[in-house]
C-alpha cells in the first residue's frame, strides 16, 4: 500500500482546538461565538473529504507529529477505517453544532462557552482516536475525549449530574488505566512496537514465542480497558451519563465517545492482534459470544426504561455490541457489516437524541409514558424518530437493513449458527422497545388538556434531525461511499 | 579560562559566599536578599548548564580541591547522573527563588527575611554540595550544612507547630546523618579511602567482609530516613506542612531527590549492583518497601484534608516510585527513576507553589478553599490542574514518562506484578487530584461566609471583583513550572537522553 505524508491529518484534528481561542475571545458575544465552532465544524469536514480520494485510490496517508520519548511517538496514520469513522464523526459534529446552538438557546443553559469549548476539545480528540497510527496515541486521544467530555456530561451542575458525572469518569479513566494502559505496557514490552499494523502486531510477533495464555490476558485487558466501547459489565457508565444535555448525549454518547470505543476494539482486533492469531484462539467466539450477551440483556433492560433517554442509552449499549459481534465474528461480511455499523448506528442513534432533545426543549418531557399523540404536536420530529428506529431494527428501505445484512452473512460465514439467532432475537428486541414510541406518539390520543397545536422545536434543532434522518434513508439507497471503504478494510488485512 | 575550570567549586562557594554577604547587607534594604538570592541562584544554574555540557562533551568531569591529587584530596566528579541533578536542583532553586518575593513577606517576620535568605542560600548550597562531590565523607558534611540549614528553614515561619516539626525532623535527620556517618565510617576502615571512585574499584574484593555488609545496612536505612522511604517518613508530612510555602516547595522539589541521588551514587555507584542483589538481597527487600511506600503514601493522601499535608504524602508515594525504578536494576526502570528525579521536582514543585499562591491570597491551606477558585484565580488553578494530571500520569505530562519507563522497565525485570503497583499508585492519585480538580471547576456548594481575600496579609475591601488572581511575581514561576511539565511530557528526549547515559552508567 503506497503511503502519502501529508500535514492534513494534523490540520483536521487542530482545527476546533484553534477555534477554541476565538470561542473564548468571544465570550460576550454569542453569535460571533457560535460561528467559530460552525466554522471550524466545516473546515474540519472539508479538510477529511480533501483526503478521501487519496484513500479511495487504496493509499495510506501518514502524519508524524512529535515523538515523546524513545518507541513513543504521537503519530497518524489514516486508512480507510479511519477515515470512515472521521467522515461520520464530523458530518455529524457540523449537524451537532446547529443542534446545539438551538438547544442551549431555547433552555437557556448557563456556562455556554465552556459547553462550546468542550465540544470543541471532545471532537479534536475523537479525530485523533481515528487518525491514530499506533496504541500509545489512541490511549492519549482516548483519555482526552474522557477529560473533555467530562465536564460536558456535568455540565448541569445538579447534584444528579455531579454523580452521574463521577460514575462516568472513575468508570472511564479507572479502566482505561488499569486495563488499558496495563495492556498497552505488555504490548511494548512483548513486540517492542505500539504501530498498528494490517495483519496485526501480535501476529507479525508470533515468532517470539509469546505464551497463549499472555496473549489471552492482554487481549482480555485490552478489551476491559476499552469500557467506552459499553460492552458489558462495562456499561454501566453510559446510562448515568445520560444526565447530560442532550445534544451532548446525541453526539457523544451515540456518536464520538462510544464509537471511538468500539473503533478501538475494531482495531485491537484487526490491527493489534490480527484476524489469524484470534482464530487460533479462539478469542473471536468468545467476543462474539460475550457481545451477544450484552446486545440481548441490554435490549431487555431498555425494554423495561420509561424514561426516553435511558431507553436510548440502553438501545445504544447494544448496538455498540453489533459492532464488536460482527468484527469477533472475524469474516470478511462480519467486518463489513460491523464497520458499516458504524456509521448506520451513528445516523440513526444521533436522530433518535435529536428527537429526544426537541421534545424536552419544547415539552420538558422525558418520560415515554408522557408522549402519547405526540405525532400531532411534533410531526416532523416524530416521523424522523420513526425512520431512525426502523433503521435500527434493520428494517429496509432504511440504512440498517445493510448492517444487519452483513452481520447476518459474516454469522453464516463463521459457521456460527446461535449468532445468527441472537441477531434475530435482538431484532425482535429493538423492535419491541422502539415501536410501541412510535405507536404512542401517532395512533394515541393526546392526554386532557392539550391541544393538537402544531408545535415543532425551532428550526434550527429540527433541520438538523431530519437531515439526519434523511441519511438514515439514503445510507440504504446510496451506500457505496461507505460499503466501498468498508470493503477496503476487509481488502487492506491481507 | 582558567575561571572556567574552576566551575565545580564556584558553584558551591559563591552561593556559600553570598550566604554570609546577605545578612550583613540585608540591613540596608528590604529587597537586596531577595535580589542576591534570585541572582546568585541564577548563576548556580547556568553554571550547573555549562557543566552538563561539558559533561556530555568530554564526559566526566574531575575537580581536585586546593589542587590536591585524590584519593587523599577531596574530589569534585561530575559525570551524567551528577550534571543532571545538579541542573534540577539549582533550576528550581533559582525558580523558587524568584518566587519567594511575595510569599516571603506574607509568612516570614520581616527582620526575619535576611536570615531566611542566608539559610536559604546555605541549603542549596548543602544540596548542592551533596550532589557535586566525588568523596563520601564530603557527601556528609554537605548532607549536615543542607540539613541544619532545612531545620532552620522550617523553623522560621510564624507558625508555632513549626517548631515542633522542625524539631522532630532535627531528631530523625541527626539519626540518618549518624547512621550514614557510620556507615561512612565502616567503609573507610574496610579499604582506607573515602573518594568514591576509589571505593568503587576496592570494594569488590571485600564483599564478603561483615564490616561492608554492616556498612551497607547503615547506608539504606540513613539515606532511608532522608528520603522519607516509607516506613521512616514519619517527619515529611509534619515538616511539609508547617513550614512556610515556600520551605515546603523548595524541600519538595529538591531536598528528598538530593536525598535519592545520594542512595544512587552509594548503593549503585560504591557498591555496585552484583552487592546489592547477589550479596545481600538489598534491591529485593527495597523492590518491597518502595511498593508499599507507593500504595500506602497515595492512600494516605486521600485522606487528608490539608492540602500541605497531602501533598507531603503524595510525595511519599512518588518518593516509592524512584526508588522502585532504581532498585529493579535494569536501564529503562533506572532511566524511569532518574527522570522522575526533574519531572516529580516539577510536578511536586508546580503544585507547592499553588498552595504557596493560595495561602497568599485567602491564607487557608485547607482543600475546602479550593472551592470555585477555578473563576477567581484561573491561572493558578489552570497550574493545579495540568500539575495534578501529570502525577495522575496522563499521556502528554511529565508524570506519564517517568511511569512508562518504570512499568516497561518492570516488565524487562520479569516482575509483572509490579505492574499493578504503579497503575494502583496512579489510580489512588487520580483519586486525590481529581477530586480537587472537579472541586475547583464544579463546585459543590458555595462557602457559608464569602472568603476573605487577602493580598498578602492585607485585606482587599474590592469583594466584588471576580477576578483575584496572585501576583505575578508568585505566578510567573508557578506557570513556568507547569509549561515544562507539558513540554516535558511532549517532548522528553532531550532530558530522556541524559538519563538514559547516567542509568547505563551507573549500571555497569
Amino acid at each position: 500500500m503506497e503511503t502519502v505524508y501529508s500535514s492534513i491529518p494534523f490540520l483536521a484534528m487542530v482545527t476546533p482546538l484553534c477555534a477554541i481561542a476565538l470561542i473564548l475571545i468571544f465570550n460576550n458575544k454569542p453569535n460571533l461565538r457560535e460561528t467559530w465552532t460552525i466554522l471550524a465544524s466545516l473546515t474540519k469536514f472539508g479538510l477529511i473529504v480533501s483526503m478521501l480520494p487519496a484513500i479511495l485510490d487504496g493509499k495510506v496517508i501518514e502524519c508524524s507529529i512529535v515523538t515523546v520519548l524513545p518507541g513513543l511517538d504521537i503519530s497518524f496514520k489514516i486508512d480507510a477505517l479511519g477515515i470512515f469513522f472521521a467522515l461520520t464523526a464530523s458530518f455529524l459534529w457540523i449537524l451537532t453544532s446547529f443542534y446545539s446552538i438551538g438547544y442551549v438557546r431555547t433552555l437557556n443553559e448557563h456556562a455556554q462557552t465552556r459547553y462550546f469549548i468542550c465540544f470543541a476539545v471532545a471532537i479534536s480528540a475523537t479525530i485523533g482516536v481515528a487518525f491514530s497510527g499506533n496504541m500509545f496515541t489512541t490511549y492519549l486521544f482516548y483519555e482526552l475525549i474522557t477529560f473533555s467530555t467530562y465536564a460536558l456530561v456535568a455540565h448541569k451542575e445538579t447534584p444528579e449530574a455531579r454523580k452521574g458525572a463521577k460514575v462516568y469518569f472513575v468508570f472511564l479513566f479507572g479502566t482505561s488505566v488499569a486495563f488499558l494502559l496495563s495492556a498497552t505496557f505488555l504490548t511494548y514490552y512483548a513486540t517492542g512496537t505500539l504501530d498498528f499494523s494490517n495483519q496485526g502486531i501480535f501476529n507479525d510477533a508470533r515468532g517470539r514465542g509469546l505464551s497463549d495464555v499472555f496473549l489471552i490476558v492482554t487481549f482480555g485487558l485490552f478489551i476491559a480497558g476499552t469500557s467506552k466501547a459499553a460492552m458489558m459489565p462495562f456499561h454501566a457508565w453510559l446510562p448515568r451519563a445520560m444526565v447530560a444535555p442532550t445534544p451532548v448525549s446525541a453526539f457523544l454518547h451515540a456518536v464520538a465517545v462510544v464509537k471511538s470505543g468500539i473503533f478501538i476494539i475494531v482495531k485491537i482486533v484487526l490491527h493489534l492482534f490480527g484476524i489469524n492469531l484470534l482464530n487460533e484462539l479462539r478469542l473471536g467466539t468468545a467476543l462474539a459470544y460475550c457481545a451477544s450477551f450484552t446486545i440481548i440483556v441490554s435490549s431487555v433492560i431498555a425494554l423495561r426504561q420509561d424514561n426516553l433517554k435511558a431507553r436510548l442509552a440502553y438501545s445504544t449499549v447494544a448496538q455498540l455490541s453489533y459492532v464488536i459481534f460482527g468484527v469477533a465474528l472475524l469474516t470478511p461480511s462480519g467486518i463489513a457489516g460491523s464497520v458499516m455499523h458504524i456509521v448506520i448506528h451513528a445516523f440513526g442513534k444521533i436522530t433518535l437524541f435529536f428527537c429526544a432533545g426537541a421534545i424536552y426543549a419544547v415539552t420538558h418531557k422525558t418520560k415515554i409514558s408522557e408522549l402519547d399523540g405526540i405525532g400531532k404536536k411534533m410531526p416532523f420530529t416524530m416521523a424522523a424518530f420513526s425512520l431512525a428506529a426502523l433503521s435500527l431494527i434493520g428494517i429496509p428501505p432504511l440504512g440498517g437493513f445493510i448492517s444487519k445484512w452483513y452481520l447476518a452473512k459474516g454469522a453464516i460465514e463463521a459457521g456460527e449458527i446461535p449468532l445468527i439467532a441472537v441477531l434475530v432475537v435482538s431484532s425482535i428486541l429493538n423492535a419491541c422497545y422502539f415501536l410501541p414510541i412510535v405507536y404512542k406518539a401517532f395512533f394515541k390520543e393526546l392526554p386532557q388538556g392539550e391541544t393538537a397545536e402544531r408545535n415543532e422545536a425551532p428550526i434550527i434543532m429540527v433541520v438538523p434531525l431530519v437531515l439526519t434522518a434523511i441519511g438514515t434513508l439514503s445510507l440504504f439507497f446510496v451506500p457505496s461511499l461507505f460499503l466501498d471503504l468498508a470493503k477496503m478494510v476487509v481488502a487492506g488485512l491481507n | 579560562m582558567k575561571f572556567i575550570q574552576e566551575l565545580p567549586v564556584l558553584i558551591i562557594v559563591i552561593p556559600l559566599i553570598f550566604a554570609l554577604i546577605i545578612p550583613l547587607t540585608g540591613r540596608l534594604n528590604r529587597l537586596i536578599p531577595w535580589i542576591i538570592a534570585s541572582t546568585i541562584t541564577f548563576f548556580c544554574f547556568l553554571i550547573s548548564i555549562s557543566l552538563l555540557m561539558t559533561v556530555l562533551d568530554t564526559g566526566r568531569i574531575s575537580y581536585w580541591l586546593g589542587g590536591w591529587e585524590p584519593p587523599w584530596g577531596i574530589e569534585y566528579a561530575i559525570d551524567y547522573l551528577n550534571a543532571f541533578v545538579l541542573v534540577v536542583v539549582s533550576f528550581i532553586a533559582f525558580i523558587v527563588s524568584l518566587y519567594s518575593k511575595k510569599s516571603v513577606e506574607m509568612e516570614i517576620d520581616e527582620d526575619k527575611t535576611s536570615t531566611f535568605y542566608s539559610v536559604y542560600m546555605l541549603f542549596i548550597t548543602g544540596l548542592m554540595g551533596i550532589v557535586i562531590t566525588g568523596d563520601i565523607f564530603n557527601i556528609y558534611v554537605f548532607l549536615e550544612i543542607s540539613s541544619l540549614a532545612g531545620y532552620a528553614l522550617i523553623a522560621i515561619g510564624k507558625k508555632r507547630e513549626a517548631l515542633v516539626a522542625s524539631y522532630n525532623y532535627l531528631i530523625l535527620g541527626t539519626i540518618a546523618a549518624t547512621f550514614i556517618l557510620i556507615g561512612i565510617g565502616y567503609i573507610y576502615m574496610a579499604t582506607g579511602t573515602l573518594n568514591i571512585a576509589d571505593l568503587q574499584e576496592r570494594l569488590p574484593a571485600l564483599f564478603h567482609s561483615k564490616m561492608v555488609l554492616v556498612a551497607l545496612g547503615f547506608f539504606t536505612v540513613g539515606l532511608s530516613l532522608k528520603l522519607a522511604l516509607f516506613p521512616l517518613h514519619a517527619w515529611l508530612p509534619g515538616a511539609y506542612t508547617h513550614a512556610p510555602s515556600v520551605v515546603s516547595c523548595i524541600m519538595a522539589a529538591t531536598a528528598t531527590k538530593v536525598g535519592v541521588y545520594a542512595m544512587l551514587r552509594i548503593i549503585f555507584g560504591v557498591f555496585r549492583i552484583e552487592f546489592d542483589i547477589h550479596f545481600i538481597p538489598i534491591a529485593n527487600i527495597l523492590i518491597v518497601v518502595s511498593s508499599i511506600a507507593i500504595i500506602a503514601g497515595s492512600a494516605i493522601a486521600i485522606t487528608q484534608t490539608n492540602l500541605k499535608r497531602m501533598l507531603a504524602y503524595s510525595s511519599v508515594g512518588q518518593i516509592g516510585y524512584i526508588v522502585l525504578g532504581a532498585v529493579l536494576a535494569n536501564q529503562l526502570a533506572m532511566t524511569g527513576s532518574i527522570i522522575h528525579i526533574l519531572n516529580h521536582a516539577l510536578m511536586k514543585g508546580a503544585l507547592f507553589m499553588v498552595v504557596g499562591c493560595i495561602v497568599y491570597k485567602t491564607g487557608i491551606e485547607d482543600i475546602s478553599g479550593l472551592r470555585g477558585m477555578g473563576k477567581k484565580m484561573p491561572f493558578t488553578m489552570g497550574v493545579f490542574t495540568v500539575a495534578g494530571l501529570s502525577m495522575m500520569g496522563v499521556p502528554l505530562t511529565v508524570g506519564f514518562v517517568s511511569k512508562w519507563y518504570i512499568a516497561v522497565g518492570a516488565l524487562h525485570a520479569g516482575m509483572w506484578y509490579l505492574i499493578p503497583v504503579i497503575i494502583t499508585g496512579s489510580l489512588l492519585a487520580a483519586v486525590y487530584v481529581w477530586r480537587i480538580i472537579v472541586n475547583i471547576y464544579f463546585p459543590d456548594e458555595l462557602p457559608e461566609q464569602a472568603l476573605q481575600y487577602t493580598d498578602g496579609g492585607t485585606e482587599i475591601t474590592d469583594h466584588e471583583s471576580q477576578y483575584s488572581e496572585a501576583p505575578w511575581i508568585m505566578l510567573g514561576p508557578t506557570m513556568a513550572l507547569a509549561a515544562l511539565c507539558i513540554y516535558f511530557g511532549i517532548s522528553a528526549t532531550a532530558p530522556l537522553y541524559v538519563a538514559e547515559k547516567a542509568a547505563v552508567m551507573l549500571l555497569q
